[in-house]
């Protein structure tokens, strides 16, 4: 088996940045990416996508390509399509690649996988036709299509951006329609000093709404009742709005209201997480470097909370100098010596988040849904399914699973994990940290018993 | 299947044939597979084994599994799968329907 | 007293008995543990089994042939009384061979169990080509297979919620979270829980599972019970490909093909690991070649609750009368047993099965 002083899994900004830092450093690195190039979901396929798109995503999506670049400058081992379906201690790093499992093992592991769609049970938003906003951004990205007849629902700056690079491309949305409401700008101001040092954000996203504006793309404000409306497919969004209820008709619907860390890879190593009230989701406990209480596993990027692109590649870059030192390639002093500016870096990007999760907080609807909304899409169970389970003793996710099968099914509970528990944790009147989350275990993605056992047969013959 | 796609495609490039659900479709060569069957008009990708409900791709990037298809006699995600020649797609083989009160 | 019993313990035994128990009219009282707990009870194969069960004692034969008998009506019973289906097939199951030695012999064991049952014990040795008129898609290696008329399968976790919905509708209170740390008998009993909670009952039954190990000496109890791994793999939901269940696999009613499982004494540990989920896959695969291309989506680990002979046990504590130990592995075959069979027991009426082999004097060093 192929053994590294680091295994990457990701090749986001974290990742990516990482690799390089790493590799600099004297460590034989493998960084492995499900994707079939580099980029991650921020820089979806930038190699590819920046020279056919790049007015339409901008500048801060270019900069993609310079740690593309990066990988590839320095000869690093990096496995593109490479899904990663466990991760055992020692570490043993199991992955398939075309329909074929194989192995390599390593003294480190970053976990550099990014951030998911918080999700957002609505009625209706099992249709087809009914997209992450996310989605719509890679739909752009990786493939230059765009939907001809979108409404965007939800909150944040990512909703602001998508709605911009449509109207750049000739298609705008036909609506906005906006959970946050005055109430929420008002309470974001306490964080205001932070986000006038990170001003260049605040000043893009000002800029944003007035391209949106200019544009003429109905903007709906502090929605509320809202609903996907549709027999086999998305055909309108109803809801209402400074007192009025109406029902746009649309094709596509574009949900979004925050990112969450993708825990998946981190909770199968029972690495433990705890629960951030300012950004509504779990994220797990790390040291100032990025180190996890499974000794020898490092989290960057979105991964170990929402920060952003920049700030991954920061948190990347300080996760590689800390497994250098460890592995003595470069002494302590030196390694505090070039984590100062990164440290810098990272304190700079992070100073309006606070503003920016206050004023876009996640829509309270989607929070807590009505009994009849599905939340676990996989299986189809519905908010009221999950209360009921707490009304017979289920306390945690585990019990409900048990009850309900939320949570067994293929997405292993990415897109319901938060829902069922801050809806379990709301029926018991407990907190989110005492109610728990999904036990995950592999495969953190489906493989073949083909592939599985043909493992096994690679064991006995290398056993004979 | 919607003949007029609610997508619209920017990108020029080679083509190539496929099958979906023994519909012949042209589909640009590489592409991300999930994104071309969508920006060619196919709105449903797969039913549910639960209750049949139709479902097609959500979140593009290999989390939510509602894009999954079947090739070969393999149900792997569209949304991470490229397009190349000859692919014989369709929607994953529908076990009985279990309505089981819950 | 607060309560006529009070059950340590809210798995499939522990809820089984205090549905026996409701249904007589008693009050019960359950205590169970938290989310993260061990819970064979959720981490099964869900296997209504007869074959291949006390092949040394007879009496644990015939026991869980009774309960396999009567599961049909419990789950009947529990389906019209909640109007939650809990689904049960029980057309007979497989013990399937790879060698024709191993299959010969296992079939002589059967013949000599089924003497010592006067001849009650339903079973079929299928050759290979009789075993593929049943099973189409068994694969060339394996030689052919038991079948047993009384085996079958059930959804556990659907047999759980129904009785957790049950017990709750006749009256039984079920306190969830709750750490057992400590059980006396100044008059009545008295159970006392970590976080404060008291409980007074008449009477108390230890089913805790591997949690006995630790509270059942301080009853009176030897419980000699230790844990053994078993890693169980599970795939997307599949058109019809097994038709009846085995220990290698089944196809659950949600269309998934379950496939089963390690035994690992590994202490306390119920993580998977990919030398075992690719030993069962491997397994699998050979049983039923088209499973190659089935994905896996879960697995999991769970700990089986053994006796050193691997039968049951049912002690009154002489210590503690009035308190009893029911522990077993094979909980949900089981459960019909316990359901409808036990209370007698534990009331010490006329009808009362005997149950004496299954006490702890077995355990006695001579």
């Amino acid at each position: 088996m192929i053994r590294r002083d680091l295994v990457i899994i990701g090749a986001g900004p974290a990742g990516m940045a990482a690799a390089a830092t790493a590799a600099d450093l004297g460590l034989s690195v493998s960084i492995l990416d499900e994707q079939l190039r580099a980029g991650g979901q921020i820089y979806r396929d930038v190699d590819r996508a920046a020279e056919l798109r790049g007015d339409i995503l901008g500048k801060d999506y270019a900069h993609g390509a310079t740690l593309t670049a990066g990988l590839r400058s320095r000869a690093i081992d990096h496995l593109p399509g490479a899904v990663v379906w466990a991760i055992e201690e020692g570490f043993r790093v199991s992955y398939s690649i075309d329909g074929e499992a194989a192995q390599l093992s390593a003294s480190h592991v970053l976990l550099a996988t990014g951030a998911l769609e918080r999700p957002m049970p609505l009625p209706g938003w099992t249709l087809p036709g009914v997209m992450t906003a996310g989605a719509g951004q890679i739909l752009l990205k990786q493939s230059g299509v765009l939907a001809r007849n979108a409404v965007l629902v939800g909150s944040g700056p990512l909703l602001y951006l998508i709605a911009i690079q449509m109207i750049r491309a000739g298609t705008p949305p036909a609506a906005m329609i906006e959970t946050q409401g005055r109430g929420d700008i008002m309470r974001a101001m306490r964080h205001l000093g932070g986000a006038l040092r990170g001003w260049p954000y605040l000043l893009k996203g000002m800029r944003m709404l007035g391209e949106i504006a200019r544009a003429r793309v109905p903007r709906f404000i502090g929605a509320q009742d809202i609903r996907i409306e549709g027999d086999s497919c998305a055909e309108a969004v109803a809801f209402t709005s400074a007192g009025r209820t109406r029902r746009i008709a649309c094709d596509t619907v574009f949900l979004h209201h925050g990112v969450v860390p993708n825990t998946q890879a981190a909770r199968s190593l029972g690495i433990t997480h705890a629960w951030d009230d300012a950004q509504n989701c779990f994220a797990p406990m790390l040291d100032e470097w990025g180190q996890s209480d499974v000794e020898g596993v490092f989290i960057a990027g979105d991964g170990a909370g929402i920060r952003g692109a920049r700030a991954a590649e920061h948190a990347g870059g300080l996760a590689a100098l800390k497994i250098a030192e460890t592995l003595g390639h470069i002494s302590g002093p030196d390694c505090m010596e070039r984590a100062a500016p990164l440290r810098a870096a990272l304190m700079h990007e992070c100073a309006p988040r606070a503003f920016l999760d206050a004023a876009y907080p996640p829509f309270g609807e989607a929070l807590a849904p009505a009994d009849s909304t599905i939340v676990c899409r996989c299986e189809e169970v519905t908010a009221g399914a999950i209360r009921r389970y707490a009304g017979m003793g289920c306390l945690g996710p585990n019990q409900a699973k048990a009850f309900g099968r939320a949570g067994m099914g293929a997405c292993q509970g990415r897109f319901c994990g938060l829902t069922v528990t801050a809806l379990l944790a709301e029926a018991n009147g407990r907190t989110a940290d005492e109610t728990g989350h999904f036990r995950i275990r592999p495969p953190l993605k489906p493989v073949t018993l083909g592939e599985l056992a043909a493992m096994d047969e690679q064991a006995q013959d290398a056993a004979e | 299947m919607k003949t007029a796609s609610p997508f619209l495609e920017t990108d020029a490039g080679p083509r190539v044939d496929v099958m979906f659900e023994d519909v012949p479709l042209r589909l640009p060569e590489g592409a991300n597979l999930a994104a071309a069957l969508l920006a060619a008009g196919v709105q449903v990708f797969r039913h549910t084994k639960t209750t049949g409900a139709p479902r097609a791709a959500f979140c593009m990037m290999g989390a939510c599994f509602d894009c999954l298809v079947e090739i070969d006699g393999v149900v792997r995600q569209a949304c991470m799968i490229e397009v190349s020649d000859g692919l014989e797609i369709s929607r994953p083989e529908s076990a009985e329907v279990h309505n089981d009160p819950a | 007293m607060e309560t006529d019993y009070a059950i340590i313990g809210g798995g499939v035994v522990g809820l089984s008995l205090a549905w026996g128990l409701l249904r007589r009219g008693r009050t019960v009282t359950v205590l169970d543990g938290d989310d993260g707990s061990f819970r064979a009870s959720r981490g099964n194969f869900g296997l209504v089994w007869v074959q291949s069960k006390g092949m040394n004692q007879p009496r644990y034969a015939r026991w869980s042939q009774q309960s396999a008998a009567i599961w049909a009506e419990f789950a009947a019973e529990l389906g019209s009384n909640t109007g939650q289906n809990v689904p049960l097939e029980q057309r007979g199951g497989y013990d399937l061979h790879f060698s024709e030695e191993t299959l010969e012999a296992k079939a002589a064991q059967y013949e000599t169990l089924k003497a010592k049952l006067g001849g009650d014990y339903p079973y079929e040795v299928l050759g290979h080509n009789a075993l593929r008129k049943e099973e189409p898609h068994i694969g060339p290696e394996v030689v052919g297979a038991i079948l047993h008329y009384q085996d079958g399968h059930a959804n556990p976790l659907r047999l759980l919620m129904a009785l957790a919905a049950d017990v709750r509708r006749m009256g039984g209170r079920v306190l969830t979270g709750k750490t057992v740390t400590g059980v006396t008998k100044p008059d009545g009993f008295r159970v006392a829980c970590a976080d404060g909670t008291m409980v007074g009952a008449g009477k108390v039954i230890l089913s805790a599972g591997l949690g006995a190990a630790e509270i059942g000496p301080r009853m009176g109890f030897r419980a000699p019970v230790r844990a053994q791994r078993g890693q169980v793999l599970i795939t997307e939901k599949l058109p019809k490909l097994i038709n009846r269940p085995s220990l290698i696999a089944r196809q659950v009613d949600e269309g998934g093909i379950q496939i089963g499982a390690t035994n690992e004494e590994v202490g306390l540990d119920d993580r998977v690991t990919q030398p075992g989920l690719s030993g069962l896959a491997a397994r699998a695969v050979a049983a039923y070649p088209a499973l190659a291309k089935a994905q896996l989506v879960r697995s999991w680990g769970a700990l089986r609750v053994l006796s050193p002979d691997g039968l049951p046990i049912y002690q009154e504590s002489a210590t503690m009368p009035g308190a009893f130990l029911v522990t077993c592995h094979s909980g949900i075959t089981l459960a019909a047993a316990h359901a409808r069979l036990m209370p007698d027991w534990l009331e010490g009426s006329d009808v009362a099965p005997d149950l004496e082999v299954f006490n702890e004097d077995r355990f006695a060093v001579s």
